[in-house]
This record gives structure tokens, sequence and C-alpha cells, in this order.
């Protein structure tokens, strides 16, 4: 009998970003042990990674550290499917819709930190769409906007602070540096 | 904290982001802001009035005529023959979704916005 096998051969890119993936997978699962007031306020703390990943690596590696994420942390948390994952879903693609005409702003101006509101603001806005036109169509859920915008602000401004922190000191601390930067347009 | 964290443009982003919350609170904790006022009588709608201009509405009922007075975006019954005057005591309804319902001469006027909101007794 032969075992057939099948080779999937990874480039040194699927590695690293994998290797990103990974990274903001842990800081997803780290954070889902953070006790939330609200369902849906949370820090994003794995949004962090995406934005280094986004001004490293450009928004390709960026869509694909997210989406990565965004669909293994629901396997690790057993919601893959459930109304939570397409929850996560529509965020994490408004958000990288933002961030991608982001790109197209004066780098000199603005920073990750704008990338990093806006997105957020963008992730909340893609929930919140998904929720009242799917899982809750009550006008009640207005309610609860104000306070979730609040949420992107706040946690917009803090990811997006650590992100630039990160991405000034300019040292490879932490974040494994593919040996070979893609640069994606 | 380096300055160079935080770049220019990022500021006005943070600034936009915060008119954006606040805006966004205003909208959605005090959109019920009202604009007309629905004057019931028997059960019927009497009048539908706007609430930007200050008028004074007599409401006819069975015991008598209820006068319903709109001044300053908002509305109350100045006066009813009501025994207990419940309706009078309530004095002025200022948000959507406010009501003041005189039972004994049948007359209610209820505040209404562009947008319906909810409270016990339209939930």
């Amino acid at each position: 009998m032969t075992a057939s096998r099948i080779k999937l051969a990874a480039t040194r890119e699927d590695r690293h970003v994998a290797r990103m993936a990974a990274l903001a997978l842990g800081l997803a699962v780290l954070e889902a042990a953070i006790p939330s007031p609200l369902p849906g306020v949370k820090p994003g703390l794995a949004n962090i990674v995406v934005l280094i990943v986004l001004a490293r690596y450009g928004w390709r590696t960026a869509a694909w550290v997210s989406l990565l994420r965004v669909v293994a942390g629901s396997l690790l948390m057993g919601n893959f499917l459930a109304p939570g994952f397409f929850l996560s879903v529509s965020g994490a693609l408004c958000s990288l819709l933002v961030l991608g005409m982001c790109r197209h702003l004066p780098a000199r101006a603005f920073g990750p930190v704008t990338h990093s509101i806006l997105a957020a603001f963008a992730h909340t806005a893609g929930q919140l769409l998904v929720v009242y036109f799917w899982l809750i169509p009550h006008t009640g859920i207005g309610y609860l906007v104000p306070v979730f915008a609040a949420a992107a602000l706040l946690f917009g401004t803090v990811n997006g602070l650590i992100a630039a922190r990160f991405l000034n000191s300019g040292a490879q601390a932490g974040l494994p540096v593919a040996a070979n930067p893609v640069r994606s347009a | 904290m380096p300055a160079s964290l935080v770049k220019p443009g990022d500021w006005i982003t943070l600034l936009g982001g915060a008119v954006l919350v606040t805006w966004l609170g205003l909208t959605f904790w005090h959109g019920g802001a009202a604009d007309k006022a629905l004057i019931r009588s028997g059960g019927k709608v009497f009048r539908e009035v706007s609430l930007s201009r200050d008028a004074v509405i007599s409401v006819p009922g069975p015991l008598g005529v209820s006068k319903i007075a709109i001044h300053n975006l908002q509305a109350r019954v100045a006066s009813d023959p009501s025994p207990r005057q419940l309706c009078v005591r309530q004095g002025w309804l200022k948000q959507a979704g406010e009501i003041a319902i005189c039972l004994p001469n049948q007359v209610s006027v209820e505040l209404v916005g562009s947008r319906r909101t909810y409270d016990s007794l339209t939930y």
C-alpha cells in the first residue's frame, strides 16, 4: 500500500505570514481571557501585529495575517462558522478595506495611529452592520453604537501607539522579520 | 514618549474620531429629539402639530376642554378638567416617546421624533 502524500511547498513568504499570524493569534487568545463588560468591546491586540505587518510588508501580507488570524482564532475558540466568527470576518474585512485606502494617505502626516483608529472604526462598523442586518434587527442596537465607537477610538489609539512604538524602535525585537522582505505594491 | 509616535495627521484623525463619537452619542442617545406632538382624543388622533411653532390647542373630551400648550420645542397639558390633574402635573414633555395622558378626559399628547423610540408603552 502506498501512502498518498500531498506535499505543499511553503515558500519563505508563507512561513513568514504564518509566523505573523501565529503571533496575532497568541494576542487574540490572550485577550479572550480579559473579561469585557460588553460583548464586542475588546482591545483588539492582534491588530497591532496587522498594523506592523501593513507598515513593513504591505497590504497583501497584512490581509493574509488578519484573515488567517480570524479563521485560526475561531478554530481555537471553537466558534468557527458561529455568529461570532462572521462578526470577526466582517470586522476584519472592513478594516482591511479601510487600511487599503489608508495607504494612499501621505505617509509623512499620517502614521500607524491614524491607520489604527480608522481600522478600528471600520471594524466596529462592519460588526455592527452584521449584527443589525442579521443577528438583531432592532433599532435598540443604536443605543450601543456610541459605546462601541468610543471603544474603537480608545483601543484604536492605544494599539496605534503600540504599533508606532514598535515600528519606530526599528529593532527587530519581538517580531520575526523575513530574511527577504516581501514588498507588495 | 517621542513625539514622532504621533504624526500631525494623527492628531487630526484623533480629533475627527472624537467628533464622530460625540456626534454618534448625541444622535443615538439624545436622538429622541421630538419634532411633533401627537394629540389624541377618545383614542383617535385629534391633531398632529409641529413643535417648532408655539401654540395652545384646545382639545374637546367628554369632561370638557383640555388645553395643550406647545412652547420652545416642548409640550404640556396646560389645563384639563380631570379631577386629579395628573397629566397637567406631569409638566413639560421634551423627548420623543414621552406622553401625558389625561384618562378621564380621554386626551393624550405624545411627542414623536423622526425615529420611533421605545418605552414601556410602545415596546
